[in-house]
């Protein structure tokens, strides 16, 4: 009985390899603020991801920056007072249609003080960007009895 | 110099170098979780107009210090108490009656449900006012507006008449859904956070957590009494299909029992002290 030669296995595997590294979309833009998301049990998901920009506030990472919480758009720290210019900005990028659904997800680090993301919602609600989503990972909800 | 033999490498190994490989890459990738707490933040105001104030009892106030101690209704409370209490806010009538009518205890996979009941019978000033809603009414309300439609003239009119018919009709379709007559919260009662500059941003998504599932846990004991399923899943249905007028009107329902009211209240210059 022949057997089955298993030669090509290893470009099937690295095919598949391949597939993966190119298919899994990594954030385009990284980090450059400690994130450590708080915790919550209510939380919503959000199935249409083009719909999402992203404001991070966290200490930065590279301490030269300081250690102070800061606010990160895109790929550049940035000012509070930046926000509007940027909403603006950033729903040019949508359809026209698309354009009143964006959606803002706060990433907010979970020891933040709240001065900074209250100035970021006043600038978002001057800039008409109503729709907020609290960034955070999700667990159980309190006082629930597993069935 | 002796020439040696070309041999054919082995390459059975090769397999699985990929495939450890592979799997480094599968349990590294963090996937993005576009996950969180879901808010509408009020549109801006005008500096020059003044926003009306609610009636004190119509609104439920949680305020957090920079300690990250709550203060609820002028009380010290834990956070662990927290939804409680706002659970207690909203369903309270005020006269121990029931804001909706209550159904049977037994529901949907033979899984028992503690009703609401409404006897927190508690009539003092610290509740909002539920109103009730009832059938003869609502049906009396939308032979009006049906006349006011069919006989205006201006088509602005006609079309704000419509959009106050079709909010009458739903809380017709609510009504034979839930079975009876219901209670409801008066339009200005609402649960107002607040918090200080120094809060920690940990607390203040706890406290906007535990508010949000004291409305998601009244909504699902609601909805799973009435329909058999958790007001999420109602949702998550719906999410599916859109078409489906009959979900969409048992969601309609449970929202006008339980609206969704958290509100955040206009941030105070500098720090207060509470």
């Amino acid at each position: 009985m022949a057997t089955i030669s298993t030669a090509s296995l290893p470009d099937i595997v690295f095919m598949l390899l391949f597939f993966f590294m190119v298919a899994t979309v990594l954030r385009t833009e990284d980090e450059k603020v400690r994130l450590i998301r708080p915790e919550a049990s209510e939380l919503y998901k959000i199935e249409k991801k083009h719909l999402i920009r992203y404001v991070n506030i966290g200490i930065p990472m590279d301490r030269r920056y300081g250690t102070e919480p800061v606010m990160q758009l895109n790929d550049a720290f940035s000012s509070p007072e930046m926000i509007q210019d940027w909403v603006i900005s950033e729903r040019t990028t949508l359809a026209e249609s698309e354009q009143s659904k964006m959606w803002v997800s706060l990433k907010v680090d979970q020891d933040t003080k709240m001065g900074i993301v209250t100035d970021v919602k006043q600038e978002l609600r001057k800039a008409s960007a109503l729709k907020v989503l609290y960034s955070a990972s999700s667990r159980e909800r309190t006082g629930t009895i597993e069935e | 110099m002796a020439r040696r033999e070309l041999t054919e490498i082995n390459a059975g190994s090769m397999a699985d170098i990929a495939f450890l490989l592979l799997i480094f890459w599968l349990v590294t990738t963090t996937i993005e979780s576009d996950e969180g707490i879901k808010r509408q933040l009020p549109p801006p105001v005008p500096p020059d107009i003044d926003v009306p104030q609610a009636k004190e009892q119509n609104v439920f106030n949680v305020k957090v210090n920079f300690l990250d101690l709550l203060l609820v209704e002028g009380e010290p409370l834990d956070i662990e108490d927290l939804k409680d209490k706002a659970k207690d806010f909203l369903i309270a009538t005020g006269d121990g009656v029931m804001s909706h009518p209550v159904g049977r205890e037994m529901v949907g996979r033979n899984r028992e449900v503690v009703l609401v009941t409404g006897s927190n019978g508690k009539t003092n000033a610290a509740f909002p006012e539920r109103v009730w809603v009832r059938k003869a009414d609502v049906r009396q309300r939308i032979a009006e507006y049906e006349m006011f439609v069919s006989t205006a003239t201006d088509e602005n009119r006609r079309k704000n008449y419509t959009k106050v018919l079709q909010k009458w009709r739903e809380k017709l379709t609510t009504i034979t859904l839930l079975g009876g007559d219901f209670k409801e919260l008066p339009s200005s009662a609402l649960i107002s956070m607040q918090n200080d500059n120094n809060t920690t941003y940990n607390t203040y998504l706890q406290v906007q957590n535990e508010l949000q599932s004291a409305v998601n846990e009244l909504r699902d004991e609601l909805a799973v009494a009435k329909f058999g399923r958790t007001y999420k899943e109602l949702e998550d249905l719906y999410d599916r299909n859109a078409d489906d007028k009959a979900l969409l009107s048992k969601i309609v329902a449970v929202r006008s029992v339980y609206p969704q009211r958290i509100s955040e209240a206009e941030p105070r210059e500098g720090s207060t002290y509470y």
